[in-house]
């Protein structure tokens, strides 16, 4: 390595060191700022923001009532569903491009999925309200609820589940693919039986990871799901999720109320790290059965039978 | 590349530097800092930016935080001004309030809803879900969104204390954050109701977005009728001091009643006084 190498490569681990405290610098932030609400002379404590301590409930915080379990439900319900939709149109995309589509099919599709993802959430948030939300409402009044939220959310995470599972099935190794072809299984049982399986790790990645954006989104969210603190008891009833809370209150909260608020935050955020850990884990399951294949076995050319149909 | 990393340091390190807190090198006579209503704050940077540019060297800072935050700063003396979005309250007097502009709140309907005016009981009855379809007020057999703002907002406490209801009576379908989020609701849905700003709803509706104000006691809900003070919701964007201000203070507070900025005051959808 050359010296100007080495100095490169230690600035750029030391931008990589500072990304890393700076993440510790917004969990020590979050807990400081949160700290009143969590342990404070008056404050309910965690039992009281997950309204486990028997009080009144509901989240009324000029009346000192800091129940945030239902805006978790609502995030749960939310984030989750959006993943059910999300991930049969996430896998296909990726398979598709993957085992069935021509090049030329497969790098538009690779684009049209790329600008999808860069559409800011705030676009997401307008269509689903002045086109979505009445749609609904027509049907359903008042049309803002869990079911547009899920919706929209749908299609935010649809490019993120694509790409990252797409990167997956990049990864299985060529010889395994090969090694399927040779024994003359048909293009079906390949992508079902040996490169899915293959990828499982990565995909499950890309499901974790693309939960985690739907935890965290919040604007498009705030514009289509009504925001009434409730439980979610159906598909049409608006609901409040935990970001849209922050987002909604954040500007006047005062005291109690905005350590609350950075407490749902605190929150989130290991609620979506604890999702990125799963993912990590998961990733490197995959990275673990790739090193098993014999060095060298991967050859440059695909075999046929997994090349496109003509 | 060696040389250059002590660079880069400082450069990442700058920033932090620069947010240490403001009044530790304040100059009394070159910076002005103010603070409170996220409502009010819009328009006063607005000004502040102006007033920046005719003298130059003058720093004005401005912080949201609430209303509360305004009074206290203001009454501890940390601020040159608090900004409060209402009328002081009695226990308030001792602090001077001057008014940069009123703004005023209306009801806001669907364009296609037919109903011409409600009555103060039929918005208490709707907001409290015991009239939960247009038919029961003069209109068409359709169910009614109440749409409601965030709990704490300004608007909404001015709202529910003009109507005398207590917040946890209210049964909404929407909870709502800012005015253009109200109004894009209520355009996209012809069963709701909702209450904003009345200079951005006027806006709206004169770009052809389809919501209608609704007269409130008799009066039009329009900015001509706040700026008479005929219009019974309404409240004045105060900044308030505990003493009279002197100085750089002084000239800004004048400069930001002149009409010199009525434009910014409309700019920002509330009504010159």
């Amino acid at each position: 390595m050359s010296r100007s190498e080495r100095g490169l490569g230690r600035a750029l681990g030391a931008l990589a060191l500072l990304s890393g405290v700076l993440l510790l610098g917004i969990v020590a932030h979050l807990l400081i700022r949160s700290w009143p609400v969590l342990a404070g002379p008056q404050a309910p404590g965690l039992g009281g923001l997950l309204g486990l301590d028997g009080g009144p409930g509901g989240w009324h915080p000029l009346e000192g009532r800091f129940d945030l379990s239902p805006m978790i439900a609502a995030s749960a319900a939310a984030a989750g569903g959006a993943l059910l939709l999300a991930a049969p149109f996430g896998l296909a995309c990726a398979i598709h491009e993957h085992f069935l589509a021509g090049p030329r099919t497969a790098r538009l599709q690779r684009l049209a999925i790329g600008l999808l993802a860069g559409i800011p959430s705030v676009v997401f948030g307008l269509w689903g309200l002045t086109v979505l939300v009445p749609l609904i409402g027509r049907w359903q009044p008042p049309g803002a609820s869990l079911l547009a939220a899920m919706l929209v959310l749908a299609l935010m995470i649809v490019p993120t589940v694509a790409l990252l599972a797409s990167a997956a099935l990049a990864q299985v190794p060529r010889s395994v693919l090969q090694g399927a072809a040779a024994l003359g299984l048909s293009r079906r049982a390949i992508v079902l039986g040996v490169a899915l399986p293959a990828a499982r790790s990565g995909l499950w990645a890309a499901l974790l990871l693309a939960l985690a954006r739907a935890l965290g989104e919040t604007l498009a969210v705030l514009m289509v799901a009504g925001n009434v603190v409730a439980w979610p008891a159906g598909l049409f009833e608006p609901l409040r999720v935990l970001t849209a809370n922050i987002a909604l209150e954040m500007a006047y909260a005062e005291g109690l109320h905005r350590a609350s608020l950075y407490a749902a935050g605190l929150l989130l955020t290991a609620l979506v790290l604890l999702l990125a850990g799963l993912g990590l884990l998961a990733g490197r399951g995959l990275r673990a059965g790739r090193a098993q294949t014999l060095p060298g076995a991967d050859t440059p050319a695909a075999p046929a039978a997994l090349r496109p149909l003509p | 590349m060696l040389s250059r990393r002590p660079l880069l340091a400082v450069g990442l390190l700058a920033p932090l530097l620069a947010a240490r807190p403001t009044g530790l090198r304040a100059q009394a006579d070159k910076r002005l800092l103010l603070s409170g209503s996220s409502t009010v704050a819009p328009l006063v940077l607005e000004i502040a930016k102006r007033f920046e540019s005719l003298n130059p060297g003058v720093r004005i800072e401005v912080q949201t935080g609430g209303s509360s935050r305004g009074l206290a700063d203001a009454r501890q003396g940390r601020v040159a001004f608090g900004m409060v979005s209402r009328a002081l309250k009695p226990e308030e007097a001792d602090l001077q309030a001057y008014t940069l502009a009123r703004d005023g709140i209306g009801l806001i309907v669907h364009r296609s809803n037919p109903v011409v005016a409600l009555s103060a009981a039929q918005v208490q009855a709707i907001y409290t879900g015991q009239v939960r379809d247009w038919a029961a007020v003069g209109g068409p057999a359709r169910p009614i969104s109440v749409v409601h703002k965030a709990e704490g907002r300004s608007t909404q406490e001015l709202f529910l204390q003009h109507f005398g209801l207590p917040g946890s009576a209210v049964k909404p379908q929407v909870v709502i954050g800012d005015n253009a989020q109200g109004i894009k609701t209520v355009a996209g849905n012809p069963g709701a109701i909702g209450y904003v700003s009345i200079g951005s709803a006027e806006f709206e509706a004169g770009l052809g977005t389809p919501i209608r104000l609704l007269p409130m006691d008799g009066v039009p809900a329009t900015v001509a009728e706040v700026q008479r003070g005929r219009f019974p919701i309404s409240r004045p964007l105060n900044l308030v001091s505990a003493q009279a201000p002197t100085g750089l203070a002084a000239r800004f507070l004048a400069y930001a009643r002149s009409p010199a900025v009525h434009d910014l005051v409309r700019e920002q959808f509330f009504v010159p006084v």
